[in-house]
């Protein structure tokens, strides 16, 4: 699904391209304005003017907050107090980001953050992917009523259940073990994903069964057929669930709120928030440009995988 | 590893059973095998958590010593609770006020970026940037920007001439500025969502709608809406269900206040449990909250079988 996506948009980008070169105004596919219309001299103009309002626009509502925050943590606190404030840092330098680093600690919830992410990927994959593929190609019983009963948890947001879900992780029933403050708390959660589980099923459900009979047939065991031949071939949808499951727990703020109430042992979400009132304005403002950073760069890398599976998610999700 | 040891059990057993039945339970051995990670992780930290909800709503603990049954005493506590309607009226008033921005919002800005032929990744990169900031780093940016002095938005306010606002610190706008900063680091997902949407409508519906002479507004009315209505009916109800959960926005820029212009109701179960230290009132929201929340979930469950048909 998602690999289709991707290839659709490749194509979508190189016949785009194509058609720009031989003629500006007949896109690939029509849509609402005609080509005609856009065609005109009329059109032309309207067209011109509405693209320079939306890039002008856009670049302002979306860009130019994000622009205010890298050079806010430059300037110093006096001058972010003063009215009308400055457009450009009048002596611009990095304090800003050194003074976060050191006083917000950064580097200790940064790594806390990696692990918690990286946990929870690994957890995720482990545990969705098993659980997909039996429940796609082993087909046991009563598979469907597990899946269903994992589907029905999307219908339960999860707010509402975070009051029991926090209970059941200070105290685990029958093993009476406390995960509070461990990185416990995050990954096993993490990979109760009734999403994941979907998107892999789907996915493993779409790979031919001549290629798990062929593999069936030369006397693989299914941990075997999984690994040599079912995720070569599930690549895409691999890389969507793992950036899907890293960048939720970067985000993530309630749930590692409550469950790793130890200062030393937040996120960098929860750290900076909670130490957003006892640090200079500069020096917040400079936490909060490192702590999005990564976020930002993974976007950057992994940008059209990101919007893929945006798409795969919102259309059944 | 699992798969090798739990085999050779149920083989033995059955070797006096048919072939075909040996396979059979070999197979569910093996899937069970793979399966027990997620049933185990899915029986923790979500099915029995939900059963919890509904028993923590009718019993009253106090973690030292025992729990006791105490029927409806949580509901009537929280309902007399005054700030309870509050709570649900700003939940209301929030949800609404974000989808009457954004709703409407991303599905207009997907119709411009889908006629546009230049552009086109920079401005549907930009658009989901936000979305790809952590919340708590947006709301905190947020709470700088909407500082009544240096901040942001008061002084683009006084850039045009217009009076300034108060923003968080009066009960008048506090909660449109939630909505505000709520809009703008979601709307980049229901942006690209819709854009996917209208790139399935074939082009030969608006050639044909132009030929009966259909001008460009009664071509979305009667093309692009038509062609998109499941995935905005299913967009609509996603919508509600992720912000009648609205929490972080209020916990971090106003702490409910002020005078309870932004307790939400998540928010309140948030405080009866870690401030009055009462799960059993906050598990009495967190059920009340659940079941408004799977009212729509049902609708959506309708609709996307009738869209998956």
């Amino acid at each position: 699904m998602s690999d289709l996506t991707a290839t659709a948009g490749r194509d979508r980008r190189r016949r785009a391209r194509r058609a720009r070169r031989t003629d500006l105004y007949r896109a690939e596919t029509r849509t609402l304005v005609s080509p005609h219309t856009l065609g005109t001299r009329k059109g032309k103009a309207v067209y011109w003017t509405v693209l320079v309002t939306v890039v002008v626009l856009f670049t302002f509502v979306f860009v130019f907050p994000l622009y205010w925050m890298v050079t806010g943590a430059m300037k110093s606190p006096g001058e972010l107090a003063e009215v009308p404030p400055s457009l450009f840092p009048k002596d611009a330098d990095l304090s800003g980001y050194r003074e976060a680093w050191r006083q917000l600690d950064l580097g200790l919830y940064l790594r806390n953050t990696l692990l918690y992410a990286f946990g929870a990927w690994l957890f995720t994959l482990g545990v969705d992917v098993t659980a997909a593929y039996a429940l796609s190609k082993l087909r046991p019983l009563l598979g469907r009523t597990i899946l269903g009963l994992m589907l029905a948890t999307l219908m339960i947001p999860p707010m509402v259940i975070l009051l029991p879900a926090y209970l059941t992780v200070k105290d685990l029933p029958l093993l009476h073990a406390n995960l509070l403050n461990t990185p416990w708390a995050i990954w096993l959660p993490a990979a109760a994903n009734a999403f994941n589980i979907f998107l892999l099923k789907r996915f493993f459900d779409s790979i031919p069964a001549e290629l798990i009979d062929a593999a069936e047939v030369d006397g693989a065991s299914p941990a075997r057929i999984l690994w040599s031949v079912v995720l070569p071939v599930s690549r895409p949808i691999l890389g969507v669930v793992s950036i899907f499951t890293v960048v939720n727990v970067w985000r993530d703020f309630v749930w590692p709120l409550l469950v790793l109430p130890d200062a030393q042992r937040r996120t960098v979400s929860v750290a900076i928030s909670s130490l957003a009132v006892q640090v200079p304005q500069n020096v917040l403002i400079g936490g909060l440009v490192i702590a999005s950073v990564p976020t930002i760069v993974v976007f950057f890398v992994f940008q059209r995988h990101i919007m893929a599976g945006l798409t795969a998610g919102g259309l059944k999700g | 590893m699992t798969t090798a040891r739990t085999l050779v059990r149920p083989a033995g057993r059955a070797r006096r059973l048919s072939p075909r039945t040996r396979r059979t339970v070999r197979r569910n051995v093996t899937a069970y095998g793979f399966l027990c990670g997620a049933l185990i992780c899915f029986a923790f930290f979500s099915w029995y958590p939900i059963v919890r909800e509904v028993l923590l709503s009718f019993q009253k603990t106090n973690f030292v010593g025992d729990t006791r049954w105490v029927g409806l005493d949580n509901f009537r506590t929280v309902i007399d609770d005054p700030v309870f309607v509050d709570a649900w009226v700003n939940t209301a008033v929030f949800t609404l006020l974000a989808l009457a921005v954004g709703y409407v919002v991303p599905f207009a800005i997907a119709i411009v970026l889908n006629e546009l032929k230049h552009a086109r990744g920079y401005l549907r990169f930009v658009v989901y940037l936000p979305v790809m900031l952590p919340p708590a780093v947006a709301v905190l940016l947020f709470k700088w920007f909407y500082d009544p002095g240096p901040g942001l938005f008061n002084q683009i306010l006084k850039l045009g001439h217009l009076p300034t606002l108060n923003w968080l610190d009066s009960s008048d706008t506090a909660l449109i500025s939630l909505v505000l900063v709520s809009t703008w680091m979601n709307l980049g997902s229901g942006t690209l969502i819709y854009l996917a949407a209208l790139q399935t409508i074939p082009g030969e519906l608006y050639e044909a709608a132009e030929l009966d002479g259909a001008g460009m507004f009664r071509r979305i009315r009667y093309v692009t809406i038509p062609q998109t209505r499941l995935i905005l009916l299913v967009m609509l109800l996603l919508q509600i269900i992720a912000t009648m959960q609205v929490f972080i926005e209020p916990y971090l820029l106003t702490g409910g206040g002020p005078e309870d212009a932004t307790v939400t109701v998540a928010y309140l179960m948030y405080q009866y449990a870690f401030n009055f230290t009462n799960f059993g009132g906050g598990g009495a929201l967190g059920l009340m909250l659940m079941l408004v929340l799977m009212l729509f979930s049902a609708v959506y469950l309708r609709v996307s079988r009738e869209e998956a048909r």
